[in-house]
């Protein structure tokens, strides 16, 4: 599977620029569809299996836009200013290289600070295209971009940009290949503009309808070294978790019920989760038309939203079973 | 006209927070039995209470919206038999230290909030502003038994037993938004013996205290040709600025603003007048952060009105309100839906 | 393809009547949830040209006016009739009334100013303290708004609580400019009454004036629902900041600038525009030979927010008249970038085939 996750990360696909990266992910699924649409925000919606009696319809989504920086300007000397598209930190950006749609590289620097002590705004900071003046400049006013980092893999750990949210499209799409038999409807959902809003997952929940709604994102993890926030109680290596709330919503508590069952019936670890702040495109599902029950498989990840996520390669196998296991089965919702 | 009142304690008694409403939706349903038609529940756990009109069909409908759900808070870790807790919903944080809480695990446990010495803090931590990351909960049991009984995830509200004061106030925890459910509540027990036109709609809805939800989804699900939400809204207090409070004990606020319909809000406001039910006028420049402000943009829009009773010290577990409030909001809702007709629908026109 | 030079094909021009028609709708008041004045005159535009016209739950005036052919797009236009203001909240006697703003206005941008008052348009003023009786630190801390208040001088009963209150700035034309108060976006349904007036035979056209798109995009979200068109126009202002730095170095977040034309949204705060519709402004504008700047990418909002996230979603784009000044008491957008909006809008629909969304996905 690392070659898979290697693939989907290494894409460049932030917010609103799908294209490239979904024909990456159509590529892998369309041997294993029974149907691929895609919607009119560009999510790219596979359908496997139809529903049988004791069936339901089912929503899996995860996210394959990545959080990255939109240009604003291109100064007289060459210098792109830009903004961001979701959750982007400044203290992880300085140093750090994008790699725009159109192919260009860059590397984003700062203006020297006047106070050291205090992290940059992002008007302090610049893309560095290599340019001397901004005639015949590759990139333009509304050109986007993303990380560029290389897939690292350090054995039981995986290392790369968007793994938020690629490893959950990685876990789809094994999911999709794993699944032989169901008596649900599943529509595997790769989605669109989450990182600004869960936008996609809000259309194509109303387009779907769905009797249950299942995200598969990352989550942060408290094992890491602090000083003075409390920690969060999932940590890489102890299996996926299974969302009972974050900054967004509630999951679905018959939902939650449903996973831990079936994880502990197939003998899968898994923990359960509390996440401070964000939220996914399982919100978007459950306040879709008349409502949704919804909840959301949570790959724990070190570093969100910095250019190098880690996420324990177990884990993901892991929320792969589980998957397999939720979705091949009749579901019970009490 | 107090009979609502033990109905109302025994909600104040249950938990039933944001996303776990059915741990109040039961007594209500019990109490809306006798009362409607036909009951059903929503997709996320809403209670729909249906009392038919007796117009033709295709009737047209109103909704009435209280939100059961009750802010809380929820085991985050369990620590040397303590506990860790987020919150659900908007908390102070400064309340918090010393209450009395009910901890929902695989038993209830009876707990306390507590602040832990200033020397187990970070540098950085005010004592009386403590951080709610840093609170703990103690059952006084021993930690082998907190971890067999409690887990991630489950659920503390307050302790508070409601209780009701001269002047007859009633306090409580979860006074938001359950005097609510009992002003629908009377307002059923009203229409049960007169006839009405239009068919109601009664919702108790799920998550308002988190993200509106149960009022997007019943709304989506019922669309009703009209609805009022109906949630507490701040009354005069110690603390709180008269210009943005109201009266307790001089009958509910009719809301005015961008997110009310104004053929709607003159409707209640000259039938409230004429018949001599006080309420006082709550101007809601912007949003008025209720039911009412998912249901107004649902579908194709709903005209909507939003009707509040004034509660003081809103999210404690002392919050307080006048009975009497109750029975006028209970009423006012009940006078109107009797008076509605086929026509009504034609008034609700922009004046221009 | 249909090109300027084509003589059979005009596009609308702004002449007397369209300013004229501005100045009406400039002067108009009618704040977030109250917009009847300006409601009244769209009706009266639009009326004579519309094949259907309703005005729904929150009040959005819903204009259809259909094409000829088949297949056929059907497009829907927005542009916001409401405009930041205040309303009054509590009655402190004497003419002293307290206030809270509608929509996002800085309270420095209140003080020392007229207004006018409810639907009687009674003058009043939010006054200011005399500098006489300031000291210096206090002239160092910016105005709080809850210091402010409205007068209407020692009377009672002339307004009361719950009225919505406006600038009262009178609209003006200053040679190539154009000054008023809400021309956020009042350009925007002058421009969209001229459109209806004008509707290409090929589409359906779908026109809503929408309410409340200040304090929350609310008008087009549900006018959108009702709508449920293939693709989604948006009419509104956007600020330019194009004025000199204090250092005279170069002003590199001047969001867009005057003169330069349309401002054609790639991005803002609340919609990642549909690349396609980017293209196809660009690409007409080009064509057409009209000036055409991109708005820079951040901040900010318009009704194609909550548009592109309804039903099963939504391809949308915006595109405004550059103005200065916006959310205080008077704005300035030049009549050229006025017309070139109009110029490449009216173009661009023209130029949409009805094949236009299912060449190319997103």
């Amino acid at each position: 599977m690392k070659a898979l996750i290697k693939k989907l990360v290494e894409t460049t696909g932030p917010s609103g620029y799908e294209a490239q990266i979904r024909a990456v992910v159509r590529a892998e699924v369309e041997p294993y569809a029974d149907e691929i649409t895609v919607d009119a925000l560009g999510n790219l919606i596979v359908r496997k299996g139809k529903r049988s009696e004791k069936g339901l319809k089912i929503m899996l989504a995860a996210h394959i836009d990545e959080i990255g920086v939109i240009v604003t300007h291109v100064d007289a000397e060459g210098f792109v200013r830009f903004t961001t598209l979701g959750g982007v930190r400044p203290h992880t950006c300085v140093g750090g290289r994008v790699r725009f749609l159109n192919g260009v590289s860059g590397v984003i620097s700062m203006e020297p600070p006047d106070d050291l002590t205090k992290q940059p705004t992002f008007e302090q900071l610049f893309i560095d295209v290599g340019l001397s003046s901004n005639k015949d400049a590759p990139v333009k006013v509304g050109d986007v971009a993303a990380f560029d980092r290389p897939f690292l893999d350090l054995g039981d750990r995986l290392v790369a940009k968007s793994m938020d949210d690629r490893i959950g499209a990685a876990v789809l799409i094994e999911a999709l290949r794993k699944v032989k038999k169901t008596p649900n409807e599943l529509y595997f959902v790769f989605s669109v503009q989450e990182e600004v809003g869960t936008r996609g997952a809000t259309t194509a929940a109303y387009g779907l309808d769905p009797d249950l709604g299942l995200a598969v994102d990352v989550t942060g993890t408290g094992d890491t070294p602090r000083r003075t926030k409390v920690r969060m109680q999932v940590s890489l290596g102890k299996g996926p978790a299974i969302k009972v709330r974050d900054g967004g919503m509630l999951a679905d508590p018959r939902v939650i019920d449903w996973m831990v069952r079936t994880a502990e019936k197939a003998k899968l670890p898994y923990q359960l989760e509390i996440l401070e702040g964000g939220t996914t495109d399982a919100r978007a599902m459950q306040l879709a038309r008349a409502g949704v029950p919804a909840g959301c498989l949570s790959i724990p990840s070190r570093y969100i939203h910095s250019p190098s996520e880690m996420v324990d390669y177990n884990d993901v196998q892991q929320a792969v079973k589980l998957m397999v296991a939720l979705v091949s089965q009749p579901v019970e919702l009490k | 006209m107090i009979e609502f009142l033990p109905f109302l304690k025994n909600l104040l008694s249950a938990s039933g927070l944001s996303g776990y409403e059915t741990a109040v939706r039961p007594q209500i349903e019990q109490a809306w039995a006798p009362l409607t038609d036909q009951l059903s529940i929503s997709r996320l756990g809403s209670l729909h209470g249906l009392c038919r009109g007796n117009a033709a069909e295709p009737r047209p409908s109103i909704l009435l919206s209280a939100h059961m759900d009750a802010i809380g808070l929820m085991v985050t870790a369990i620590v040397e038999g303590y506990l860790r807790v987020t919150s659900i919903g908007g908390i102070d944080a400064r309340v918090l230290p010393g209450q009395l809480v009910t901890v929902h695990g695989r038993e209830d446990l009876p707990g306390v909030v507590a602040s832990p010495e200033r020397r187990l803090l970070p540098k950085h931590v005010t004592e009386g502003a403590v951080p709610l990351e840093y609170l703990l909960i103690d059952t006084g049991r021993l930690p082998a038994e907190v971890e067999k009984l409690v887990r991630i995830g489950d659920l503390v509200s307050f302790a508070q037993e409601p209780f009701e004061t001269v002047g007859e106030t009633l306090v409580g925890h979860s006074l938001d938004n359950r005097a609510s459910v009992a002003v629908v509540t009377v307002c059923l027990d009203e229409l049960k013996n007169r006839p009405h036109a239009w068919d109601v709609w009664a919702v108790a809805s799920v998550q308002e205290e988190v993200s509106l939800g149960g009022a997007f989804t019943s709304g989506y699900q019922l669309r009703p040709s009209l609805a009022v939400a109906v949630d507490v809204t701040f009354a005069n207090g110690p603390g709180s600025p008269s210009h943005k409070t109201f009266p307790m004990g001089k009958g509910p606020t009719l809301v005015w603003g961008p997110n009310v319909h104004p053929a709607l809000f003159k409707a209640f406001k000259e039938l409230a007048e004429r018949l001599e039910i006080p309420y006082t006028l709550e101007v809601a420049p912007r949003h008025t952060g209720t039911d009412g402000f998912a249901l107004q943009v649902v579908g194709e829009g709903i005209p909507n009105l939003v009707m509040g009773i004034p509660l003081r010290y809103m999210h404690t577990p002392v919050e307080m309100v006048s009975l009497k409030d109750i029975t006028r909001a209970g009423r006012l809702l009940a006078e109107f839906i009797a008076q509605l007709d086929e026509h009504f629908m034609e008034k609700i026109m922009w004046e221009d | 393809m249909m090109t300027k030079n084509n003589p059979e094909f005009r596009l609308p021009r702004i002449g007397k009547a369209q300013i004229s028609l501005l100045e009406r709708l400039s002067n108009a008041c009618a704040v977030s949830g109250d917009e009847g004045e300006v409601r009244k005159i769209v009706m009266e535009q639009v009326k004579p040209y519309a094949d259907d016209v309703k005005v729904d739950a929150l009040g959005n005036v819903l204009v259809t006016r259909r094409g000829k052919g088949v297949p056929r797009l059907k497009v829907m236009l927005a542009a916001h009739m409401d405009e930041v203001g205040m309303m009054i909240t509590v009655d402190e006697d004497d003419g002293i009334y307290r206030f809270e703003v509608v929509g996002g206005i800085d309270a420095w941008k209140l003080v020392g100013k007229p207004i006018l008052i409810g639907k009687d348009h009674v003058p009043g003023v939010i006054g200011f303290k005399p500098i006489h009786l300031t000291d210096a630190d206090e002239r160092k801390k910016p105005v709080s708004l809850d210091n402010l208040r409205i007068d209407t001088g020692p009377v009672t009963g002339k307004v009361k609580v719950g009225d919505r209150a406006t600038f009262a700035t009178r609209f003006i034309q200053l040679g190539p400019s154009l000054r008023g108060k809400a021309l956020d976006d009042r350009l925007g349904i002058a421009t969209l009454i001229e459109l209806v007036r004008t509707a290409p035979p090929q589409i359906d056209l779908q026109a809503a004036f929408t309410v409340q798109e200040e304090n929350g995009l609310r008008g087009a979200r549900v006018a959108s629902y009702a709508f449920d068109p293939d693709l989604a126009i948006v009419l509104d202002s956007t600020p330019a900041y194009d004025q000199p730095t204090w250092d005279d170095t170069e002003n590199t977040s001047y969001n867009t600038r005057l003169g330069a034309g349309p401002a054609i949204y790639v991005a803002d705060g609340a919609t990642l525009s549909d690349p396609r519709l980017v293209q196809h402004l660009v690409q007409t504008a080009e064509a057409y030979d009209i000036p055409y700047q991109i708005r820079q990418p951040g901040s900010g909002g318009t009704d194609a927010g909550a548009i592109h996230k309804q039903r099963a979603g939504i391809p949308s784009i915006s595109i405004s008249v550059p103005g200065r000044y916006h959310h205080s008491p008077a704005a300035l957008a030049r009549l050229s970038d006025w017309q070139h909006t109009l110029t490449l809008v009216a173009a661009a629909l023209l130029q949409l085939k009805p094949d236009f969304l299912t060449t190319q996905e997103r």
